[in-house]
């Protein structure tokens, strides 16, 4: 009980977190994916858009996504104040601040922008698409490594 | 170029379109929480451990991205051998995501998004749900991006 409620050693993380991919499409039938769910907030407040990006989006076969988000939400509420003996902030205190949320708005747009055209995160590309051995799901991974050191290396020094 | 889940025409004949049941909706709530407690027991979803990820500071995000990859990919090698089915009898299959522009070019600016705010999208979500306000912001950028992707999606290459 001590050691669940320190932050969990990497190996039983990565595991769990790896899981997730069977587990999601044995018990839903889902392919595990997180950025989608951008995508169906978009279309369903804006339910008459003719941008083809929502126009042609099943919003019903994904609604799914949403559920998923806010269940990911109600675990980490649970987490923080159930699971935890000395929660950690997740945002450095330097956040707490008007250019910190210039900072947040902008790397936000940088995800939401990306992730929609690259079509997958982390989620959908690094860990289901690399596991279902999909090469652009690779590629993508390397790129989403190639534009976050470029940003933590080059522009570090201005940005943290 | 979105991979719109199972309602593809890629299903065998005669299977029908697949709504989502009640019970598989509560799945997917179930499997978000037991995510959303991973996230943040993990620390995936803390800004500290993406930077010094970034800096090759520690190994931690790493290990915990490739053991998630191998943990996953045997998984699938599982599933396919064996053919097994999801609890509703459904056939698991894997719709690949393709080759385009946008994989190599959204790829860099979402890592980049990444970089600065500590988050990809999922925890995102765990930020706010963990009680941390100014990740609202991080939320608010993401869509206005989607929203800006959805307008310009027309005029990039792909």
């Amino acid at each position: 009980m001590q050691g669940l409620m320190q932050p969990w050693p990497w190996w039983l993380s990565g595991i769990l977190i790896g899981l997730t991919v069977p587990l999601l499409y044995l018990l839903a039938g889902k392919a595990f994916g997180i950025s989608t769910s951008l995508q169906e907030i978009g279309a369903l407040c804006s339910p008459h858009s003719k941008l083809e990006y929502f126009a042609k989006f099943d919003r019903k076969a994904n609604l799914w996504t949403i559920v998923f988000a806010v269940g990911i939400a109600i675990g980490a509420f649970v987490a923080t104040h159930f699971l935890s003996a000395d929660p950690k902030p997740f945002l450095p205190a330097s956040m707490e601040s008007v250019s910190g949320a210039i900072k947040l708005l902008i790397g936000g747009f940088l995800i939401g922008f990306g992730t929609r055209y690259a079509g997958g995160c982390t989620s959908g590309h690094s860990i289901t698409g690399i596991s279902n051995l999909n090469w652009p799901s690779v590629l993508a991974t390397v790129c989403f490594f190639a534009g976050g050191l470029a940003v933590t290396w080059g522009l570090g020094g201005w940005l943290f | 170029m979105e991979t719109t889940t199972e309602t593809n025409d890629r299903q065998p004949r005669g299977q029908a379109k697949q709504a989502t049941s009640p019970a598989a909706y509560l799945m997917v709530l179930l499997m978000g929480a037991y995510l959303g407690i991973l996230f943040s027991k993990s620390e995936v979803a803390h800004w500290q451990r993406i930077h010094d990820m970034f800096l090759f500071r520690e190994a931690h995000m790493y290990l915990i991205i490739v053991t998630a990859i191998v943990v996953a990919m045997l998984s699938m090698q599982i599933i396919k051998r064996f053919q097994i089915r999801s609890i509703e009898g459904k056939p698991i299959k894997y719709s690949p995501k393709p080759y385009q522009t946008g994989v190599v070019i959204g790829g860099m600016l979402f890592g980049a998004g990444w970089a600065i705010t500590g988050a990809c999208p999922g925890p995102i979500y765990a930020q706010i749900g963990g009680g941390q306000p100014m990740a609202l912001f991080t939320l608010v950028g993401a869509l206005l991006g989607m929203f800006s992707y959805a307008a310009l999606k027309p005029k990039l290459p792909h």
